[in-house]
């Protein structure tokens, strides 16, 4: 009975080999749901039922799940803008510098979310914007929805009459998640490579919000569009030349299978060194980390931080051409499907690291623990941001220290960008 | 007769001079003279002087030291005054023959797949195709035409046997075949060198001095070397000095500079001239379909297309070989290259030679695509990326694609390379040898190609950056052999030579500095 007794317990509702392999080589028990089990690797439908009110759940300390209880707050797109938004109003009233704002009254630093308005509730609003720029397109994205399901492209108001009508009609029409939708300026100068349009994919593991403790996962990569990029109104309806997701392109005639129109971020970084130079090149990354943790400080304050849990984000990411990222959203359950063979190596050891940090030493957890693991176990993740160590230690010259050469350019190295924040992380 | 060394420097002087004489450089420099004339410290009792001067101060003296420079580093050092323009292109008359009838069955190949497919080898487009073709003239990747009954012309193991099977008429080995002849499949007594020479030729790649690719890890501090290295090439940068240029780049290039200096020991200066001549060249593709073009696009869509760092780039590669295929000043290089090629004209007007148009030597483009990809990498002007990728052609790949006894030619890496291996790792030669894995097949393929497909990219650039800093390809069979150095372990427990081929079947994860800087400074000999 002795080697079965101190073996982890895992569950999961998601059949991915990358997944089950990994719990497989630590030598863990696949038991089902309903019995004892320590580590769930659980859908985000499942989560809402553990974590709530009629079920009454409660974890034991012996047990880790891989959502927290009301991601969503980052993860749907209504809610992730509304948080960003009041976070920049807070800091405003604070009369923090972070929230400074130019002559246009943009903010500086914390300008980051494409426009974006909730259909049906801002209709008014959104057509007040819209009447600004007659010309811009807007994309429409259901709220509640994943791998660019429902998105479609506008540029004229009579494309959404539909959520006109809604907005008029009296105030108890239910307004289910299912009918929400988020309208967000589109951004039609994307930063191209080879005259194809890309976005970022990021993994980011959060291990508790408060204190705030994120790492990021050094091999992110680019996903590039099949057809040629054309901001051309006859192409609006070609969600090939648009969007990103894997899910499309791989319907697309020109999908290839042995890429899946993939980059690593290290041949991004490559390219813009060699083309654009160092210092932009450099400017970028940061803000794209910078990014990443003002949108996790901004939800941090509503999020329960359960000890139970942790979390890995799939962010999206955008570059427009004056080498300006934009976040467009963040995912609670980035696809573990692999579309290439390197893709299924790359998801493998995502999880393996991941739950290198999650679950230290591969034993049964104790979810008190400090959740502060140590550098060797990080394998491809490097620390994002630590609260913690930011608040302890004074300005540090490289409080992230430096990702291995497998990512082809150094971490960053603290610089000073002029925002005090940035180069002590406080 | 051995060339006194006064006459080949006045030979090569009148030949700069003439190659020069009618450039825009040479029109150039007129004009700046002729301008300079108003300028108050230009004086008619030292008229010359002061032009000078004026020419030393504004930079125009080193831009001609460039173009001189340029034209050293291309041309190769005349030979005797009285040698044939073929011994120019290539001194052996046996090698001469050989690359002949490789050249013969590749035409040979080319006509016979027109005459099956009933295309002719270049036609005139008619309009609505030109209009067509231009209006999808920077997604020509989106196309899907039906290429399946074009095949390549060749594929690099049927160069390989050609290479194999060259003798030299002249030269008789009675010995018996031992150990200590050669045992490799390269048959031809050309000299190469040994690694003594190697470690001179090569000294900036030493131990004691500062490399990228080796000193610029996460694990160096920068103050060792890496912040030095970038300012001295901020300098050259600025002095815009291609031998400097050439020199820095030994030790690597800075990823943000490399665009410039390559631009810079290559001499490229993208001209308002040279946008035109390459806009030139794409109205030319436009108005006229050649037969290679099928077979580029074909070769574009089997290698680009699946690889993992250049899938991006296609639409770039289509527009960069059509226009090449059609590019005439190329044919300059054939003066000195030991290819002649074959000439073809547009389907009517035979004879005509503004209709004209020549088939590179090799028209398997599989290598020509890998050579321009790596360099979308660095240059996304359409016509700059163009020139260099012309220039880089002529100075060295061409080399990789006709037989030749010129050190950098493919003849001489590929002895070069068995060389090394036999004479530092005999075991391992011989092991190889008799499980019937002769380590010139798995690495052939990786020489022809100058590693582009092979290696990480950024590995690859660091490759590049020594080839242009000692304008040579002897670091190709210097890698080689460092490769197989480094997995001799695994190596020697295959049994075939598929097992070999698997153990070198990936190299994206090399670092190839330390592996060249390890081999040749760091091996017992």
């Amino acid at each position: 009975f002795g080697t079965m007794a101190g073996k982890v317990k895992w569950v999961t509702d998601i059949e991915k080999s990358v997944l089950i392999n990994n719990f497989e080589k630590r030598g863990w028990i696949q038991v089902a749901e309903n019995e004892d089990w320590n580590f769930y690797w659980m859908s985000v439908q499942t989560i809402r039922n553990v974590f709530s009110v009629e079920t009454g759940y409660r974890l034991s300390d012996d047990q880790i799940v891989n959502h927290f209880p009301n991601h969503y707050e980052l993860t749907r797109k209504d809610l992730m803008v509304k948080n960003i938004k009041r976070y920049r109003k807070e800091l405003e009233k604070e009369g923090s510098p972070l929230a400074e704002k130019d002559e246009n009254g943009k903010y500086i630093y914390l300008d980051f979310v494409p426009v974006t308005f909730m259909l049906p509730a801002d209709y008014n609003l959104f057509v007040e914007e819209f009447r600004k720029n007659p010309s811009s397109t807007w994309i429409m994205k259901p709220c509640g929805k994943a791998q660019g399901k429902g998105i479609f492209l506008i540029n004229k108001l009579s494309q959404i009459k539909k959520w006109s009508r809604d907005s008029k009609t009296s105030s108890f029409v239910s307004q289910s998640s299912k009918e929400a939708y988020v309208i967000s300026l589109y951004i039609n100068n994307p930063l191209l490579i080879g005259g194809k349009k890309f976005d970022l994919r990021l993994y980011v593991l959060v291990s508790t919000y408060r204190p705030l403790r994120c790492y990021m996962y050094k091999l992110g990569f680019c996903r590039f569009c099949t057809v040629k990029y054309t901001p051309s109104t006859s192409e609006l309806d070609n969600m090939f030349v648009h969007l990103t997701n894997v899910a499309i392109q791989k319907h697309g005639d020109d999908y290839n299978h042995i890429h899946g129109g993939k980059w690593t971020v290290s041949n991004l970084r490559l390219y813009l060194e060699s083309t654009r130079g160092k210092e932009v090149t450099n400017k970028l990354f940061d803000e794209i980390h910078w990014i990443i943790v003002q949108s996790l400080k901004a939800v941090a304050p509503v999020m329960n931080n359960d000890k139970h849990c942790f979390e890995c984000y799939g962010y999206d990411i955008i570059i427009d051409d004056k080498l300006k990222p934009w976040l467009i959203e963040v995912n609670a359950s980035p696809s573990l499907t692999s579309s290439t063979a390197n893709d299924r190596i790359l998801k493998y050891n995502l999880i393996n690291d991941t739950l290198n940090i999650a679950v230290p030493n591969g034993e049964i957890p104790d979810c008190k623990w400090n959740k502060s693991p140590p550098k060797e176990v990080l394998g491809n993740y490097e620390v994002l941001y630590d609260e913690e160590m930011a608040q302890s230690d004074g300005p540090e010259r490289d409080p992230r220290g430096r990702s291995g050469q497998s990512t082809g350019a150094k971490g960053s190295r603290a610089r000073d960008l002029g925002k005090p924040v940035l180069t002590t992380w406080k | 007769a051995m060339l006194d060394p006064d006459r080949g420097l006045s030979l090569t002087i009148a030949r700069v001079v003439q190659r020069l004489q009618g450039s825009s450089l040479h029109s150039q420099l007129e004009r700046q003279a002729r301008v300079s004339l108003h300028k108050p410290e230009i004086k008619l009792e030292s008229l010359k002087e002061d032009i000078k001067d004026f020419l030393k101060t504004s930079g125009w003296e080193k831009k001609l030291q460039n173009a001189v420079y340029s034209e050293l580093n291309v041309f190769p050092l005349p030979c005797h005054p009285a040698a044939p323009p073929e011994h120019i292109k290539e001194p052996l008359a046996y090698m001469r023959k050989a690359q002949g009838s490789w050249e013969k069955r590749i035409l040979k190949s080319l006509n016979s797949m027109c005459t099956e497919l009933s295309i002719p080898l270049a036609q005139k487009r008619p309009v609505s195709e030109q209009k067509e073709l231009l209006n999808k003239w920077n997604e020509m990747g989106t196309d899907e035409p039906d290429l399946s009954l074009f095949r390549p012309v060749y594929a690099p193991k049927d160069f390989l046997e050609v290479l194999m099977n060259l003798r030299n008429p002249n030269y008789e080995n009675g010995e018996q075949p031992s150990f200590r002849n050669h045992l490799g499949l390269i048959q031809v007594p050309l000299k190469v060198k040994d690694i003594s020479e190697l470690k001179e030729d090569f000294s900036e790649l030493g131990l004691n001095i500062g490399q990228l690719g080796i000193d610029d890890s996460a694990q160096v501090p920068p103050e060792f070397f890496e912040n030095e290295h970038v300012r001295v090439g901020q300098k050259v940068l600025a002095e815009e000095d291609s031998a400097a240029a050439q020199q820095y780049v030994r030790q690597g290039c800075p990823t943000a500079f490399r665009a410039d200096l390559w631009a810079l020991i290559l001499n490229i200066s993208n001209q308002p001239e040279d946008i035109l001549y390459y806009e030139q060249l794409k109205s030319n593709v436009i108005q006229h379909d050649l037969l290679v073009d099928s077979l580029i696009y074909k070769d574009v869509k089997l290698t680009a297309s699946n690889d993992d760092y250049y899938f991006v780039f296609e639409d770039y590669l289509y527009q960069v070989l059509l226009c090449f295929s059609r590019d005439t000043s190329v044919l300059e290089h054939f003066t000195y290259s030991s290819a002649t090629p074959p000439k073809s004209y547009i389907q009517g007007k035979l004879g005509m030679e503004e209709y004209a148009v020549f088939y590179p030597p090799n028209v398997n483009y599989n290598s020509f695509i890998l050579s321009v990809a790596p360099l979308c990498f660095l240059y996304h002007e359409p016509s700059k990326l163009y020139q260099v990728f012309r220039e880089m052609y002529v100075r060295f790949f061409f080399r990789l694609h006709s037989i030749s006894s010129h050190p950098s030619g493919i003849v001489s890496l590929c002895l070069l390379f068995e060389t090394l291996l036999q004479t530092h790792l005999p075991q391992l030669f011989y092991h190889l040898r008799e499980i019937g894995a002769q380590p010139l097949r798995i690495s052939f393929k990786w020489m022809v190609r100058a590693f582009s497909g092979y290696l990480a990219t950024d590995q690859l650039l660091l490759l590049w950056d020594r080839i242009l800093g000692y304008n040579s390809l002897e670091i190709l069979a210097v890698l080689a052999a460092a490769v197989f150095a480094f997995r001799a372990v695994n190596l020697m427990e295959v049994t075939s030579l598929a097992a070999a081929e698997a153990v070198l079947a990936d190299l994206s994860t090399l670092k190839v500095m330390p592996l060249l800087q390890i081999f040749l400074f760091a091996t017992v000999t």
